[in-house]
Formats: C-alpha cells, structure tokens, sequence
C-alpha cells in the first residue's frame, strides 16, 4: 500500500494544521474543566492560542552556558517528533498517512523522541534545575517504557495468531480488527489489564500529574523547561499539546477503535464526516479520564515512587495481561 | 507599537523575594488561590523567570538581594514589566533608611507600577499585574 506523493502532502498539512488546533483546544478544555473541579471558574477556552501567540512575541534567550545549537534544536526536534507519529497513526476512520511504510514498533520508538529531546535540551541549558529534571524525566522514561512495550506487543501478538499471514504490526490492521469480539473471557480479562496499563502510561507519558516530576514547577522551577523562554517554549508547548492527542489516538487505535457510521447504517461522505466527529469524542473521554481527572485528584509523586509503581504494580498487571492473552490462545 | 491582545490575556507572573517580612508574599499566594482565581485573566504564576512576563517584587531590597534582583530582572525575557508589591518595595517602608538596606526596588530595577499597602489586597495586587501591561503599551517596549 503506497500512498501518492499529492495525498501525502497535502494530508500531512491537514493532519499537522489539524492537530496542533486540536490539542490546543483540548488543552483548553483540560484548563477549564480542571478549574470547574476545583470550583473556580478558569481561563477562557482559547487561553492555550493566547499562550502560544504570546511566547512567539517574547525575546528568546538562550543562557550563556547553555550548548547553542542543541538548546535551540531540541525543540524542534520534539515537535517534530510528535507530529511524524501523527502521520502513523489511524485518526478517526481514515488508515494513517504512511500506512505500509511503518507500524506500532516505529510509533513506539518515536513516542520517546519527544522525551528524549527534552533530556537533552535540558543538560543543553547548563542549568542545574533543567539538568535535575532532565535525570528525572531519563528515570521516568525508563520505568514507564517497558509497561508500554509489553501493552502494544501483545495486543499485535495476539492479533497474529487470529490473522496468521495479516500484517498484525500494522496500526490499519490493528484498528480495523478490535480484538475484543475475537477473543474468548479470559482474553477480555487479559485486554482489560493491558488497556489500564496503558492508561496508566499515558498521564506519565505526557509528564502530567501525578507524574510531572520533570516538570515541577514547585521544586525545581520548571525543571527541564526552567531555562527556555520565548520561541523555544512555544514549541515545547505545542509539542505538548500535540502528544496528548497522538497518546490518546493510540489507546483508540488499539482499544476503541469502533466507529458510529457502519452501525448508524451510514456511508459515504457523512459517515466519514460522523466517524471522524465521534473519533474526537472518543480522544476527548480518553484525555478526560486519563488526564483530567487524574490530574485535578492526585498529589504528584516522588521519582522513586514513580519507579516502583511502574516497574513493580505496572509490568505485573501489562505482564498479567499477556500471560491472559496467551492462555487464551492455548486453552 | 501596541502589544497584540493575546499578551494582555496571558501574563506569566514570576515572584521575587528581596527581603520582605513575608506578609506580601502571602497575599500573593492568596490572590492565586481558587477564590481570586487569576487564572481567569490568564495570568499565572511560573518557577523560573524565563516564562515570566511580569516581575512582582516584594521587600525593601537588602544587601545581598540586591546582585540577585538585577541578574533576575536581567533573566527574563522582553517585554517584560516590574510590579512592586507593598511599602517596603515602593518606598522602604518599615525598613526605611535600615543599614542593611539599598532599596527601594525602583533604584536598582525600572518599575512599571507600584502597589502599595503592608501588605496590600489580593485584588490590588491583581490590578497593578492588570496595569502593568497598560504600562508596557505606554513605554512602546513591545518589539
Ligand atoms: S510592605 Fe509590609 S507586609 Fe509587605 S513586606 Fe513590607 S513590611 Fe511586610
């Protein structure tokens, strides 16, 4: 399956345009439904494209000690990164932009390209906060990676013994056969543990509460962030709005990924039109859930208890999953 | 040139300490809690000079606070606007003509507005961040 050079272009501009948008939006929807929660009243709607506009406006500094070329290329780097998933993942009933030229191996490793970015940034400020942050977010992304490896492995593992022959890495492939009617209850119970796992992941993969130990502004000043101003961090911001929509496109791709229109009875334009609305609904309750809530509800935690909790609870109940998922297959 | 309305709607406050009794710092804290809710006018507070537009220093500016203040002021990106918050930043106040003091804030930072009060209310202190881009629009610092 090739994609013709026009299509690629011209979705790919759709798609980036599209979802910079997006997240904005939704990171205006967690401001505000946050602040709902703790019962004040929040920023308007538009609060995040007043943010980014105004850091365009501001100077850019970059700190004297800080490696010039490197503090100013991570952040592209970074959204760079994020935006290349995009074109790899299936957005609400269109197949991805690149489908045949990558899969959910590729997608993970991209999905710590980002964070990595931000590592090196970080040591690249020369600043002692952005350097603490930078250790914090490297732990981080080694205690929440193998969870996550575990969770998408064996849900294409799984579908490869159904499809035997079927390109089963493929996202296309994957979103076009939900597991979940395939599989007998103890598959189900198996899929359930790996779906929580990875909505376990995906707060800590965007570095938000409880998880934003990188971050945290309180103790280290905005951490890997403290030092970029400007330009810089408008990128990093956008990067950040951006991954929460490629996270949660994924927890849909590979767990929800049913559309409306084929059971409403529609077709054609309208029901594509209609997929593509529910697809936005489905990564808005996804973000809600796994962000918002979670958000608003817990305390953050300490960087060593961030590494139990995923290497102990959280590779146990991925691990579960599997075991579930094979016993499935063998009984 | 006027600033764009996006920069009105988004003002990052950074808070500097420079020797005060702690009693403005706390009304700050207050002006950012839930029932003042600052977030509203989008203005929000920030760890690190860097993402900070608007500068709220508090305290008459002691001896060795006095390197720091510049080289903070000095951190933060244009356009950018100095709030003082409280007697002592503006004037001295209580510590006026101490030995150890070599303020007030205006003699070592150009400041943009003044709020005054021991300490002054959560919502005065909400105004004077309000003013201070009025001030920046004046001053023509936006590039
Ligand atoms: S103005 Fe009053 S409350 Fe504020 S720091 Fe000075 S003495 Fe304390």
């Amino acid at each position: 399956m090739t994609v013709g050079i026009a299509t690629a272009v011209w979705g790919g501009i759709v798609v980036l345009f599209g979802s910079g948008l997006l997240g904005l939006v939704y990171k205006g929807f967690d401001r505000k439904l946050a602040a709902h929660m703790q019962g004040r009243i929040g920023p308007p709607l538009r609060q995040p494209f007043y943010d980014v506009t105004k850091l365009m406006i501001k100077e850019n500094i970059v700190p004297d000690h800080a490696v010039t070329w490197l503090f100013n290329g991570m952040p592209v780097v970074s959204l760079a990164a994020v935006a290349t998933i995009l074109f790899y993942l299936p957005l609400g009933g269109f197949a991805p932009l690149f489908s045949g030229y990558g899969d959910l191996i590729l997608v993970l490793y991209l999905l710590a390209v980002p964070a990595l970015a931000m590592i090196i940034g970080g040591f690249a400020a020369g600043s002692p906060y952005a350097t603490v942050g930078a250790q914090r977010e490297m732990v981080m992304l080694m205690s929440y990676e193998f969870p996550l490896a575990i969770t998408l492995v064996s849900v294409a593992w799984r579908l490869a013994t159904i499809l035997p022959g079927a390109h089963t890495f493929s996202l296309a492939v994957i979103a076009a056969h939900p597991l979940w009617g395939m599989v007998g209850p103890l598959g189900v119970i198996g899929l359930v543990l790996l779906l929580i796992s990875l909505l376990v992941v995906t707060p800590a993969e965007l570095s938000k509460i409880p998880f934003d130990i990188p971050e945290a502004e309180t103790e280290i000043a905005g951490g890997l962030l403290a030092e970029y101003s400007g330009r810089n961090l408008a990128m990093f911001y956008l990067a950040d709005a951006v991954k929460m929509i490629v996270m949660s496109a994924l927890v849909v791709a590979l767990f929800i990924p049913y559309g409306i229109a084929a059971p409403l009875g529609l077709a054609g334009a309208l029901g594509a039109f209609i997929d593509a609305l529910f697809f936005l609904v489905k990564i808005f309750v996804v973000i809600f859930f796994t962000v918002i809530v979670v958000r608003v509800g817990f305390a953050r935690l300490k960087v060593d208890q961030v590494a139990r909790l995923f290497w102990l609870p959280m590779t146990a109940m991925a691990l579960l999953g599997m075991i579930f998922l094979a016993l499935d297959r063998i009984l | 040139m006027a600033l764009p309305r996006s920069f009105k709607k988004a003002l990052w406050v950074f808070h500097v300490a420079t020797g005060s009794c702690n009693g403005c710092d706390i009304e700050i804290v207050a002006a950012l809690t839930p029932r003042y809710d600052t977030e509203r006018f989008g203005i929000m507070l920030t760890g690190t000079p860097r993402h900070a537009d608007v500068l709220l220093v508090t305290g008459p500016v002691t001896r060795p606070m006095l390197s720091r203040l510049k080289r903070i002021y000095d951190q933060t990106p244009d356009p950018k606007a100095v709030v003082v918050v409280g007697g002592c930043g503006s004037t001295g106040g209580v510590f006026y003509e101490s030995y150890n003091v070599q303020g007030p804030v205006d003699e070592v930072v150009p400041v943009a507005v003044y709020v005054p009060g021991c300490p002054p209310r959560p919502e005065a202190i909400i105004d004077g961040v309000v003013k201070a881009v009025a001030h920046l629009e004046q001053a023509g610092v936006s590039k």
